[in-house]
């Protein structure tokens, strides 16, 4: 009887000055993830800062939990979000639906929306679940405007990038 | 009937009438050709290649003329030495296609490639995407790579507004010339076509303004590519999103069957809006198109910022005052109701005011109901079967500004035979394709219709037609005018043979006599006998499904409330004086003055209207109705036939559909009326109403096939419209002819100085239920003018499109001046809600308005 507690006594000693520590002080500590884990999603902008979303919604199409919703609107040059004649006026994910599967990344022929590596989701509200795009753009990149800019007429008429080979 | 031809299609043998091109035959026994340039409606022309496909044809020896046989007794085939286009070839004798070969197969998936070789990476963004013939051909014929170098796609530009409501994207047009071909054809307004050759050929549009036409739309239904989108769609949501809602066109008595497509959005807080307004086929009243009028203005207004809209206990409490005042005036009510009511409300309300021994009262400016009624167009009625030996007269009716549809199916008529008599005071669009037309001054309607049979030419076609339709229309008359020319009309029936019409013939009853047809009785006594005795008596008491007599109304169910027998008054001002009126969906106030004056006198108003309108802002009591588009009803167009709408979006808050609304007014009052659903108040109406007897919501929503087979997977072949599952309508049944004096109207005769003004419609004007569509605005605009004979117009020193000033019963207003070289000198054509008030023609004075 003293014997097994003096064993398992000396595994918890060991434990705790001989082996490496798992545990770590989240929340001031967090643990790195792997670099293609499926966290909350991201809507990007080109480098010079329009958006790459082009409200196409085939996300939403994609999306096996309904939780994508686009709305698309047009362009001008006067009040450009993007390239092409078409942008996502409304994007919003509903993060109580996701269940980050990444469909949406597939479905996307911009390349726009991926899932990054955040995972930390929590909401005191129902309503504060549903990410805006507001919410879910990245920053306009250093010295660029955000979105709407004006842009010179007849620049940026395709809303697809052109890939010079599809293996890109 | 056609010889009938025995072929087969990959093995299946299928039996076609003569003349049918392979592709249909294939589409009858559910094998499908792919087609891009090919339309069911529309000639062949060959263009894209699409439809390739292998051909045999029996071989006969020249020698002989007799079959070559294989060794195993079938007959031998003769191949062309390529493959053949599908859509060219009519089915001949022992014909043996096969679509499905490897050399077919070959053929259509270099076309394809071909023609993705010029064809942009736009699917994401393109609003053809998901119901576009070419992505989805594509993906069931193409290859999965292309042979040629991506740097060599062709570049064109993507944003070309053809008009104000069509755009075109250059870079994805394919070249089917469907656009161009169906503007030629069928509409008949030839404002597109190809600009230079090869790879650079391009869709312009001739004309200022750019793609003058009401049917526009269409094209960008047919076009197999997203290159025509429409201006309120674009990018307004993938085609996958959408909902469907079958409804039925409210803009006009041709009740075009639609479809919404509903949504639910952001900007809406979540629910459900329209987004666009699709065709839904009906072969028998609008096949597979719709004008641009209901296609941009279809419901615009029933989400106009000046829709009534109440708190629930607001409703209430503005049912309870109605009550009070119509349990306090009794038969001293007087109900107004206009025909943008649903039979189901009209019904309901002609029960409520008998129940409290009131007059109704229809409002409208257009008379002779009582005629169609007896002498409409009853069950089996097609104008799609007009053709050779029938005769089409189009009386006082601008059939393309007033019902679109009409315009372009008479048209297809009159090219296929049929004998179109248009009778106008001045030049309309229609008088191109007419055998005979017929001119007349303004004042004339009557005794030009009487003179008719009195014509050589024209007198035999009316005579000697299978079928007799005629069209009557409301331009330039008043009431009186529309009633007496109604008259005229229907009196035409007695002097053809086809028009024995439903038991006796109408030179029988008492109130037309004979002698009024002509004016010279000779006439009639040297032709008259001899058509008769050709024709057997017996023969004669059938009456021709397509004979019959048509009111071009301006609203989508007048000829429903002349069924149930609302009438208009003769003199409505003098008839509201005093009393307690009840005005549904009308507003005389904001029409006419005088009416508003009228109404100003009356003891009490209540108005029951989905619009803040004039009437609106006067009563004393106002209910907030639903549209047609947030509630089920029932529609009677012009061509008596009854169709049926369904609910697309919900009911604004403290709203109710009409009858309801109408079915607790009742109950206040201690009448019994049944509110709960339409259907249950159809089943009422189909008993109350020998004209109904029959229609039920169950018969009305019986679909049926219809040819061409459209709108299922296979869009790449009919277009977009969408196919109708909801049902094609019932047409009534027609009513005993009424007894009625001959009318008269009294002509009017400009003074010195003084010009007839004469009320014209025009397609777009500022009608409540058009001035809303915003995309619309520049078309208004372009109809707010008043036309005067060009040496009038020069006279007053003014030049076409100065503003001209006109002063009418003391009230001026200005309109643009427009050239019209085909009236005369003495008239002014005013358009009809357009700001001044004229309901009847009327004198004014013109003249040039002062600088601004
Ligand atoms: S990750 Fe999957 S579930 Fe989440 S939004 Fe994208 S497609 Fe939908
Ligand atoms: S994120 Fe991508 S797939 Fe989704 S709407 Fe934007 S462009 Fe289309
Ligand atoms: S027309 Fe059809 S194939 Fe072309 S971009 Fe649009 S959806 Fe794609
Ligand atoms: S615009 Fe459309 S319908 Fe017209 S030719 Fe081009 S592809 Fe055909
Ligand atoms: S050539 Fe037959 S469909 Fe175009």
């Amino acid at each position: 009887m003293l014997k097994e507690f003096g064993k398992g006594l000396g595994t918890i000693l060991r434990a705790l000055f001989f082996e490496k520590k798992v545990t770590i002080q989240y929340p001031e500590q967090t643990r790195p993830v792997a670099p293609r884990y499926r966290g909350r999603h991201v809507l990007h902008r080109y480098d010079n800062g329009l958006e790459k979303c082009i409200g196409c919604s085939l996300c939403a199409a994609a999306c096996p939990s309904d939780a994508i919703f686009v709305e698309a609107s047009e362009n001008t040059d006067e009040k450009r979000f993007s390239p092409g004649e078409r942008y996502a006026s409304t994007y919003e994910i509903n993060m109580l639906r996701c269940i980050y599967c990444g469909f949406c990344e597939d479905a996307c022929p911009t390349e726009a929306i991926t899932l990054e590596h955040q995972y930390e989701l929590s909401f005191t509200d129902r309503r504060d679940a549903i990410y805006t795009k507001e919410r879910l753009i990245e920053a306009a990149p250093q010295g660029m405007s955000a979105t709407p800019q004006v842009t010179e007429p007849g620049k940026f008429t395709r809303s697809v990038p052109e890939m010079r080979d599809p293996q890109d | 009937m056609a010889k009938l031809i025995n072929l087969t299609i990959n093995g299946t043998p299928v039996t076609v009438p003569a003349g049918t091109l392979v592709v249909d035959a294939a589409k009858k026994i559910g094998i499908d050709i792919p087609v891009f340039c090919y339309h069911p409606k529309m000639e062949p022309v060959g263009m894209c290649r699409q439809c390739l496909v292998e051909i045999g044809r029996p071989m006969v020896d020249r020698a002989t003329g007799q079959p070559v046989l294989n060794e195993d007794g079938s007959p031998k085939l003769q191949f062309m030495p390529k493959l053949e286009t599908a859509c060219t070839n009519p089915v001949s004798e022992g014909m043996a296609v096969f679509t499905e070969t490897a050399k077919a197969k070959s053929g259509q998936k270099e076309i394809l490639e071909l023609l993705l070789t010029s064809h942009p990476l736009d699917c994401p963004v393109c609003d053809k995407g998901g119901e576009c013939p070419l992505q989805n051909l594509t993906m069931e014929h193409a290859a999965d790579e292309s042979r040629f170098i991506f740097d060599e796609k062709h570049r064109a530009e993507k944003h070309v507004p053809l008009g104000d409501l069509i755009f075109l994207d250059r870079e994805r047009c394919i070249q089917c010339a469907r656009c161009i071909r169906f503007q030629d054809i069928i509409a008949g307004e030839p404002v597109l076509g190809f600009y230079q050759r090869g790879r650079n050929t391009d869709i312009v549009t001739y004309g200022e303004p750019g793609f003058d036409s009401i049917f526009s739309g269409n094209t960008s239904d047919i076009c197999p590519v997203g290159a025509l989108t429409t201006a309120d769609f674009r990018f307004g949501a993938r085609p996958w999103e959408l909902k469907q809602a079958a409804s039925v066109c409210s803009q006009c008595p041709v009740g075009c069957n639609v479809t919404f497509n509903v949504r639910r959005e952001a900007k809406a807080g979540g629910g459900y809006v329209i987004k666009r307004v699709m065709p839904r086929q009906n072969e028998q009243v609008n096949e597979i198109w719709m004008c641009d009028k209901g296609r941009f203005a279809g419901y615009q207004y029933t989400e106009a910022e000046s829709r009534l809209m109440a708190t629930p206990a607001g409703l209430d409490a503005a049912v309870g005052q109605a009550v009070a005042k119509l349990v306090e005036s009794q038969s001293e009510t007087v109900f107004l109701a206009s025909g943008r009511l649903a039979n189901e409300d009209l019904f309901t309300l002609k029960q409520l005011a008998a129940a409290l021994h009131a007059k109704t009262y229809l409002y409208t400016q257009h008379g002779g109901g009582e005629f169609t009624t007896a002498y409409g167009l009853t069950s089996g009625a097609d104008l799609g079967a007009l053709g050779k030996g029938d005769t089409v007269l189009v009386a006082a009716s601008d059939l393309y500004n007033e019902a679109p549809l009409w315009h372009l199916r008479l048209k297809a008529a009159a090219q296929r035979g049929a004998t179109l008599i248009v009778a106008a005071a001045r030049a309309t669009k229609l008088d191109e394709f007419a055998s005979f037309v017929v001119r007349y001054a303004y004042g004339d309607e009557v005794a030009t219709i009487q003179a008719l049979p009195a014509k050589d030419k024209i007198g035999e076609a009316i005579k000697n037609a299978n079928n007799l339709m005629i069209f009557y229309g409301s331009d330039g008359l008043g009431l009186a005018g529309t009633t007496a020319l109604a008259q005229s009309c229907a009196e035409l029936f007695s002097i053809s043979p086809v028009s024995q019409l439903t038991g006796s013939p109408v030179s029988q009853s008492a109130s037309f006599p004979v002698e009024q047809l002509t004016g010279k009785p000779e006439d009639r006594t040297t032709e008259q006998p001899e058509d008769r005795t050709t024709e057997q008596p017996e023969n004669r008491t059938t009456r021709k499904s397509n004979t019959g007599l048509i009111g071009v109304w301006s609203t989508p169910n007048q000829q429903g409330a002349l069924e149930m027998g609302f009438r208009p008054a003769e003199n409505l001002a003098a008839e509201l004086a005093g009393k307690t009126v009840y005005v549904i969906a009308a507003d005389p106030a904001g029409d006419d003055p005088a009416l508003a004056e009228a109404l100003k006198a009356a003891k009490t108003v209540i108005a029951q209207d989905i619009l803040t309108t004039k009437t609106v802002k006067l009563a004393d009591v106002v209910l907030p109705a639903a549209a047609f588009t947030e509630r089920e009803g029932t529609y009677t167009n012009g061509e008596r036939r009854v169709q049926r709408f369904y609910p697309a979006v919900p009911t604004r808050p403290g709203t109710k559909a009409d009858f309801a609304l109408l079915a607790e007014v009742a109950k206040g009052c201690g009448i019994a009326l049944e509110g709960r659903s339409p259907l249950l108040v159809m089943n009422r109406l189909s008993t109350a109403e020998p004209a109904f007897s029959g229609v039920s919501y169950e018969t009305l929503s019986q679909p049926a096939e219809q040819w061409p087979l459209i709108g299922r997977s296979d869009l790449y072949y009919g277009g977009t419209s969408y196919e109708n599952k909801l049902g094609l309508g019932v047409t009534l049944a027609l009513q005993p002819k009424a007894d009625r004096q001959s009318s008269t109207v009294s002509g009017l005769r400009p003074k010195e100085n003084e010009f007839l003004a004469v009320p014209v419609t025009k397609l777009y004007d500022l009608g409540a239920t058009v001035a809303p569509a915003k995309l619309l605005s520049a078309h208004i605009e372009r109809s707010a003018v008043a036309a005067l004979h060009p040496v009038t117009v020069e006279k007053l020193g003014l030049g076409a499109g100065d503003q001209l000033s006109v002063e009418i019963n003391g009230a001026q207003f200005t309109f643009r001046a427009a050239l019209d070289a085909s009236i005369s000198t003495g008239v002014v054509l005013i358009p009809r809600s357009m700001g001044l008030a004229i309901s009847a023609p009327a004198l004014v004075k013109l003249h040039a308005a002062e600088k601004a």
